[in-house]
């Protein structure tokens, strides 16, 4: 039978090979990993990847402006409004759009849901491979109410495409506001149970403290970004080193780390979830203050008038068509912007030629950048830190091959 | 107390201490309502396989308690999230390594044509290489999507024929992409 | 939030470097500069290194391709000096037949990964890199996809042959 050797057995040694994935149920994607073993202790290890390589950089070449946010979506798909507002960010940072505060402060309350409902993939994930199953059904149930708040205001759970190039799609309505209010008052104790089963817990802390420690100097020679770079002490955040959407205006603490391991990682993202329940707490209480009824910014030249308008009003029409068609005027231009991902610096390298897609459009995906660490420090470590090491990494394999 | 709810039996020859039928049809009831699934989660959908498995939507009401990692002891595969040219090969061995009989599930678009990755990398649609018995569409499917894929496939698996594994035309079939 | 502004990070270039340092320009408030590729590591290492500057942080490296051009292939580096709180882009133009520039693996091992990748869609040969394959497609593919020429589409596709739709 015709099969491809996926693991090459020629030749004498001493050490045994190990073909660790691509579909290997430990490593939560599709990651390969070839490596040599030496007992129990990982030897060396070659990280192949690409497996789900779906060539963003190349579809947005060919899309206009507003259909790359679906695009974004299927990147860090546990974050999807995170990489959407990013890339709205981009282009209207690209176009000069000052975007009214109330836009801001509603993209701040949903970017702060994604990033809490990153974290708790991650960490009951990471629970799940240490053993413990119970604290991801607590966290998993938690997930759903922020699924349904998404679901409230653009329809989608997961991949989200969330907003426009200009603001919102629609206003949100009485029942996300309710839902969200709802949620952050629910969502605590469950949380505080969560850290409760795991924090001291013996097992847990066994498994993971001092397991894959980085140093910072490491970390930054690796171009580590997000939550791993913080839990080896950078305090490294793009939301409070080059604030975007009015994040200067928040109040609220980057937790870091001391030793960088797995422990650090964990408690550090559950810091982070706190973090982000006070931010979401500030920014509805903003939004309250701010005129009603605003959700995009007034620019007709880039945001879809609404359909009734388009079918009784000329201008409206030409408006629509022309954003349709891409026939709006865009500068010559290049620019990088970047957000603060779940997993890191989500940036975004766009070459405009004033035509009606991007000239060039580059990803800085986070999870690409960090998971290349992963051969060189496995080094020495029992397979099962590995493992571990690489749930609590939280590399997505999406936003990994793009 | 839950109320818990036991399948019908198929219809039959009861009386008292026995009940007679076909053969077909109580394996069919057998295995239908006991699918382990192989998750082949590569992207956006194996997330939402993860909510389907979750607490909230529980495919474990229907038979599908058991995750099987290991392709020779699961009964479907789930085919969730695109499927790279370099993951085809991996992909196809995997659906060979599963013991007879087996049943394929594309769940969602890139599975099922490639969805919006018309590009050079994306193998458009996981029918070019291994046969496919349901489809799920959705980018990603929703969970209760998922659900309504796992019954049909339980449909289908209900009224196989107990010989349709050794008939010419599932051989045929086979051929047809090149496994043995 | 910048501590140092452009113009300073610009005259101390300028000031060490000279004339290698061209059509610096500042798109949306970053800098950007162009260097030749025999000067890039010098220059990237004096950014990196000078107890001033301190750009510690390689944000990214990726490249462009522009048909048509002369030196039609543009590696572009983004460093970020975190402590100063200020980034730079530096662009890098190569000759399209015979594109090789060496490898900034030896300031940053985050650096293998991204030169790998600009590999793969470019064919910008990295020279001194410790292991450059392709990384994201397959390994046997021959041409590399992000050149402009390069279609989208799998050109080896049977089901969108005109006469399917009665073109």
């Amino acid at each position: 039978m015709n099969q491809p050797a996926i693991v090459d057995v020629s030749g004498n040694k001493e050490t045994t090979t190990l073909n660790l994935g691509p579909t290997h149920p430990a490593t939560h994607g599709v990651f390969q990993n070839v490596l040599e073993m030496d007992g129990e202790r990982i030897v060396s290890g070659v990280s192949t990847i690409g497996y789900i390589h779906r060539a963003f950089e190349k579809i947005a070449e060919h899309r206009p402006f507003y259909q790359i946010t679906p695009l974004t979506d299927r990147m860090n798909y546990c974050s999807s409004p995170i990489n959407n507002f990013g890339w709205h960010m981009t282009v209207e940072k690209m176009l000069g759009i000052q975007m009214p505060k109330r836009v801001d402060y509603m993209r701040v309350i949903i970017m702060e849901l994604a990033r809490i409902s990153d974290h708790l993939i991650c960490n009951g994930i990471l629970g799940v491979d240490t053993g413990a199953y119970s604290g991801f059904l607590y966290l998993m149930e938690q997930r759903e109410h922020i699924y349904e708040i998404y679901e409230e205001i653009c329809g989608a759970r997961l991949t989200t495409n969330i907003g426009r190039i200009g603001g919102f799609e629609r206003d949100f309505n009485d029942i996300a506001f309710a839902k969200i209010k709802k949620f952050i008052k629910d969502f605590p104790p469950v949380l505080r149970e969560f850290e409760t089963l795991f924090d001291r817990n013996r097992i847990f802390m066994d498994r993971t403290v001092g397991v894959a420690p980085v140093t910072p100097e490491v970390a930054l020679s690796y171009s580590w970004t997000g939550p791993i770079l913080r839990a080896t002490g950078v305090d490294y955040d793009v939301r409070v080193a080059e604030p975007y959407s009015s994040y200067e205006e928040f109040d609220f603490d980057i937790p870091v780390g001391t030793t960088g391991d797995v422990y650090d990682r964990y408690i550090l993202r559950n810091e982070e979830m706190w973090q982000s329940l006070r931010i979401i707490e500030q920014a509805l209480a903003k939004v309250e203050k701010e005129p009603k009824g605003v959700f995009h910014a007034n620019v007709p030249d880039f945001y879809l008038p609404p359909k009734e308008e388009v079918y009784n009003n000329m201008e409206a029409l030409i408006y629509h068509f022309k954003i349709v068609m891409g026939e709006i005027e865009t500068p010559k231009t290049e620019l990088y912007h970047c957000v603060e991902g779940a997993n890191g610096e989500l940036g975004f390298y766009l070459i405009n030629d004033g035509g009606r897609t991007p000239y060039r459009l580059h990803f800085r995906r986070p999870s690409f950048i960090n998971y290349q660490m992963y051969a060189p420090m496995s080094r020495g470590m029992l397979l099962s830190d590995a493992i571990i090491n690489m749930s609590s990494l939280n590399v997505i394999a999406g936003e990994l091959d793009a | 107390m839950s109320d818990i709810k036991i399948v019908e039996a198929p219809p039959g020859i009861e009386g008292s201490g026995f009940f007679a039928t076909s053969f077909d049809k109580v394996i069919g009831l057998a295995r239908a309502n006991s699918l382990w699934p192989l998750p082949f989660a590569t992207s956006c959908c194996g997330i939402e396989f993860m909510a389907t498995m979750g607490n909230h939507y529980d495919i474990s009401r229907f038979g599908s308690e058991r995750p099987s990692f290991s392709p020779r002891q699961a009964d479907m595969l789930l085919v969730m999230g695109t499927i790279a040219k370099k993951m085809g090969p991996v992909l196809r061995q995997v659906y060979i390594q599963m013991a007879e009989p087996r049943w394929v599930i594309a769940v969602g678009a890139c599975a099922t044509s490639g969805g919006i990755f018309d590009t050079y990398s994306v193998l458009q649609g996981i029918d070019e290489i291994i046969p496919v018995d349901v489809y799920v569409p959705g980018c990603p499917p929703r969970p209760e999507a998922y659900l309504d894929g796992l019954l049909k496939l339980q449909d289908l698996v209900k009224n196989e024929p107990l010989r349709r594994r050794h008939s010419p035309e599932y051989k045929e079939l086979l051929n047809k992409y090149g496994i043995q | 939030m910048a501590k140092i502004s452009n113009q300073t990070v610009l005259q101390k270039l300028g000031a060490h470097f000279g004339e290698k340092i061209s059509v610096p320009s500042e798109p949306y408030g970053m800098l950007t500069f162009e260097v030749t590729k025999e000067s890039i590591i010098d220059v990237l290492s004096f950014l990196k290194n000078d107890p001033e500057l301190k750009f510690n942080f390689l944000t990214d490296i990726t490249a462009v391709h522009y048909p048509g051009q002369p030196l039609s292939i543009a590696v572009v580096y983004h460093v970020h000096s975190m402590t100063n709180g200020v980034r730079s882009r530096i662009k890098v133009y190569l000759d399209e037949a015979n594109p090789t520039i060496p490898t900034a693996t030896v300031l940053w091992d985050g650096a293998n990964w991204m030169e790998r990748e600009t590999y793969d869609f470019f064919g910008v040969q990295f020279e001194g890199h410790p292991n450059l394959v392709r990384i994201l497609n397959v390994d046997d593919m021959t041409v590399f996809p992000m050149r402009k020429e390069f279609p989208l589409e799998d050109p080896n596709r049977v089901d969108k042959k005109d006469f399917y739709f009665g073109r």
